[in-house]
């Protein structure tokens, strides 16, 4: 079982969901826990097929509640423990996702999005970006990937578990169901030889020793009785969450070292039709920059403004009716630059369509 | 140069393999492939479609509002990719399966299995019932390109490798991967297979080769 | 003062928390009963480095730090899946998870009941004690008919909401050979702890899921005397729940 599911480096053609099973299993994951749906399911069948050749073990679980609580109870039990769902079952999944968040537990859950809300569609969405970093409860203290393509789908899958762990938060990878169904050519890696160390995980319970004699008993709770209790706990994850932003944000832009006449604000696989579209404005004679969030939480604000503040104008796109642009104003609030919209909730957008709309927004 | 190509037919008409065969083989080749398969409530019962694009650059969008070559396996697949056709599009279609309302200058490749393989069949006044299943042909194409694969199938070869003719025809009025890499591409697919039954190596060489046949032309 | 409270209690388990006693369990409150019960089964078995306790929300929220085993409180009915994933990745350590009849039969009965089927190699213990305490006595799914709560105040109406759900009954129905399925009562301690003790150890034997359902008291919300209480425990329950053994691995099945 010492055996290494991926050695070198190799370069391979394959579904989205098949690398993510690939670098769940490359990052030294333990378990997965899951419950079917589409397009996520793929991750399960892919992992069931490879996990037992590598001594890792899976649980399908009743309903996505399940998923989401028996993942925490594998990160309790000191294991590299992940999920995957969507839509629906990303509903189902923030309950759980509330309690990781509140106790600082390191789950990682992949998330092909697909078309909300309600059943909608299993195609492809980037509609569960509120609910992946805002939804349960509280204040969203959660760190979510945005992936761009299948080289992404696997690097962050492996970063994620240990930015979980590093940090203890609750941690996503969100893909979308075309980057989970269609298939690409990627580079598959064994992190170390790219001297990625995997953080070393940690028991929360059945820790070694006699509890309360030869070591401290665990009592692990998410119910506090006063206002002033809550409110320590919850400013103490909030300093901790804003203290590890920096180190945690990530982004990509693209054209934006000079003045622009727009700067396109794309985030997923649609920051690739954002990066087509700027060699078709270019030949037309507009400048165009593009600033894409790889972190969609924390935001790289900073970054987003600088980038903004050298344009004219900002267009918004997204698969979505307006959940990146709300993330947009609010980090470039107070910085007067219009913002032009193209929003597409639950359909594809294409570099043409970007570029006829900055076309048209002159 | 980027090439995007959309292929829909009916369930089991193996469009998907097709597709998938075109993308690993411009892989292969050491380019960038995408290959978008059918989704979701279409798996079942629907048309079954497949996206390919192939580039020598990183492939930006998986979705594209145009394809340089859609493939229409049935009625219903015609009607479903009518959105993917302008002006620069080759239009594949079985027209042993496809009941086209009209067929114009524009379709070349042979227009049955009994008729001589260079000519074009025209078309006669019908009578309204054989209308109704009638699908127009997407008459902006570039290049319209007919052919009885199914027929040729059923009749000559083998109905399993139906879809292997088409790719045949693909390949030879597109040149969009070399001809070995696709042999390489099916080896590695159905090389286990073959070992069990050598007859069947040669049943899908055989449909590749018939496939190419029924195009004289590169478009 | 934290010895001398041990030593004057010397009846108090070993892996209780002396810390956190005496318990915040109201007076006359079955909980206290059935958690030394349980903690004795614990010392008994010796496993007290190995268990994971888990709690749900609720009265049984309150035992988050009542004894000294590693415990986590979990969400109201999520507390099986924890426990469940706990002992997936980790099938060495004992999972026990500690509920009320909210958590295990109404919003948690699709954990319950998975667990049941799948065998989970876990012990879960659920306290019946006919009504939602924590939140000031509303009718449970096993409210005795006519009895009644803060939703039901002209009693439980069974054509309107149903009669009490039977948990053992059904889980031993859907429980596969392994299970260990029991009801015991605080009404009689000695035989609740042997029931929780094979419970335990049929998960030490790696046989299968265990499940107890504990006949409990509530008399804060039942408004009840310590009279009233212990009749409507020995009496009224007893005629609806039964107690006993309902399914013990092994044993041939009875029909």
């Amino acid at each position: 079982m010492s055996e290494k599911p991926v050695t070198g480096e190799r370069r391979v053609f394959m579904t989205g969901n098949e690398v993510c099973a690939w670098a769940a299993l490359a990052a030294e994951a333990d378990i997965m826990y899951g419950y079917p749906i589409t397009p996520q399911t793929d991750i399960m069948q892919y992992w069931t097929r490879l996990a037992p050749k590598f001594g890792r073990k899976f649980l399908q679980t009743e309903d996505e509640i399940s998923a989401g609580f028996t993942t925490i109870g594998g990160v309790l039990a000191g294991k590299r423990a992940f999920s995957a769902t969507t839509g629906p079952g990303n509903v189902l999944f923030q309950e759980p996702m509330s309690m990781a968040e509140m106790m600082r537990i390191p789950t990682v859950v992949i998330i092909p999005q697909r078309g909300g809300p309600s059943t909608a569609t299993v195609i492809y969405s980037q509609q569960e970006v509120t609910m992946t970093a805002f939804g349960g409860n509280g204040e969203g203290f959660r760190i979510v990937y945005s992936t761009a393509g299948h080289q992404d789908l696997y690097d962050y899958t492996i970063k994620a578990f240990n930015t979980a762990w590093k940090y203890r938060f609750p941690t996503f990878v969100l893909g979308d169901g075309y980057q989970a169904k269609m298939r690409e050519p990627l580079t598959i890696y064994d992190p170390a030889q790219r001297g990625i160390q995997m953080v070393k995980t940690e028991p929360l319970v059945g820790l070694e020793g006699t509890p309360g004699r030869d070591r401290p008993t665990q009592y692990l709770r998410n119910t506090y009785n006063t206002e002033e209790e809550l409110y320590e706990v919850v400013m103490e994850i909030a300093r901790d969450f804003e203290k590890a932003a920096p180190e945690i944000v990530e982004w990509q832009d693209f054209d934006t070292d000079k003045e622009m006449d727009v700067l396109i604000l794309a985030h997923g696989v649609v920051s690739r039709s954002a990066q087509g579209a700027l060699p078709l404005l270019r030949e037309q004679g507009i400048r165009a920059g593009h600033f894409r969030p790889i972190t969609l939480r924390p935001m790289p604000e900073e970054q987003m403004r600088r980038a903004a503040a050298k344009a004219k104008r900002i267009l918004v796109v997204e698969s979505a009716y307006g959940q990146l642009l709300k993330l947009v104003q609010q980090s470039l609030y107070g910085l007067a630059k219009p913002i032009d919209t193209l929003l597409r909730p639950g359909a594809g957008v294409t570099a043409e369509e970007i570029a006829d709309q900055v076309k048209e927004g002159r | 140069m980027a090439i995007r190509m959309v292929l829909a037919g009916e369930g089991g008409q193996g469009v998907q393999i097709i597709a998938n065969i075109l993308a690993e083989s411009a892989n292969a080749e050491g380019k960038e492939a995408i290959y978008i398969p059918n989704f979701g409530v279409e798996q079942r019962g629907g048309v079954s479609i497949a996206f390919v694009q192939i580039d020598d650059q990183r492939i930006n969008s998986p979705k594209f509002p145009k394809a340089d070559i859609v493939v229409a396996l049935s009625n219903r697949a015609v009607n479903r990719t009518r959105q993917y056709v302008d002006g620069r599009t080759t239009f594949i279609y079985d027209n042993s399966l496809v009941a086209a309302a009209e067929i114009g200058a524009k379709v070349m490749g042979i227009q049955a299995v009994e008729a001589d393989p260079r000519s074009q069949r025209q078309t006669e006044a019908v009578d309204d019932s054989k209308k109704r299943d009638q699908v127009e042909l997407p008459g902006e194409a570039a290049n319209i390109i007919g052919i009885p694969a199914n027929d040729i199938a059923k009749n000559e070869l083998h109905p399993r490798v139906f879809n292997i003719i088409v790719l045949g025809t693909l390949l030879k009025a597109t040149e969009v991967v070399p001809l070995d890499r696709i042999k390489e591409a099916i080896e590695e697919k159905l090389g286990d297979k073959f070992a069990k039954n050598q007859a069947l190596r040669e049943l899908n060489y055989k449909a590749l080769d018939k496939g190419m046949s029924l195009v004289d032309r590169l478009v | 003062m934290t010895r001398e409270k041990i030593a004057l209690s010397p009846a108090m388990p070993k892996c209780w928390n002396p810390e956190t006693k005496p318990h915040k369990f109201c007076p006359g409150c079955g909980h206290g009963l059935a958690l030394k019960m349980l903690g004795e089964a614990i010392d008994e078995l010796d496993i007290q480095d190995r268990v994971i306790f888990g709690c749900d929300i609720g009265c049984s929220l309150l035992s988050w730090d009542f004894f000294n085993v590693d415990s986590v409180q979990t969400h109201h009915g999520r507390t099986t899946p924890v426990i469940t994933g706990i002992k997936r990745a980790r099938p060495e350590l004992i999972g026990i998870a500690y509920m009320g009849d909210g958590g295990g039969y109404a919003i948690g009965a699709q954990h319950l009941v998975n667990s049941a089927t799948r065998n989970e190699k876990v012990t879960a213990i659920l306290i019946n004690n006919t009504n939602y305490g924590m939140t000031g006595g509303q009718m449970a799914p096993t409210t005795l008919p006519g009895q009644k709560t803060e939703t039901t105040p002209y009693g439980r109406d069974p054509e309107e909401t149903g009669y009490p759900t039977l948990g053992p009954e059904m889980v031993a129905a859907i429980a596969k050979e392994g299970a260990y399925v029991a009801r015991g009562s605080i009404a009689n301690l000695r035989q609740l702890k042997k029931f929780l003790k094979k419970a335990i150890q049929n998960q030490v034997d790696g046989n299968g899921f265990s499940f107890v359902e504990v006949v409990s008291s509530c008399p804060t919300n039942w408004r009840t005397n310590a009279e009233a209480t212990w009749s409507f425990v020995e009496k009224d329950m007893a005629e609806y729940f039964h107690v006993g053994e309902f399914k013990v691995p092994g044993q041939k099945e009875e029909k």
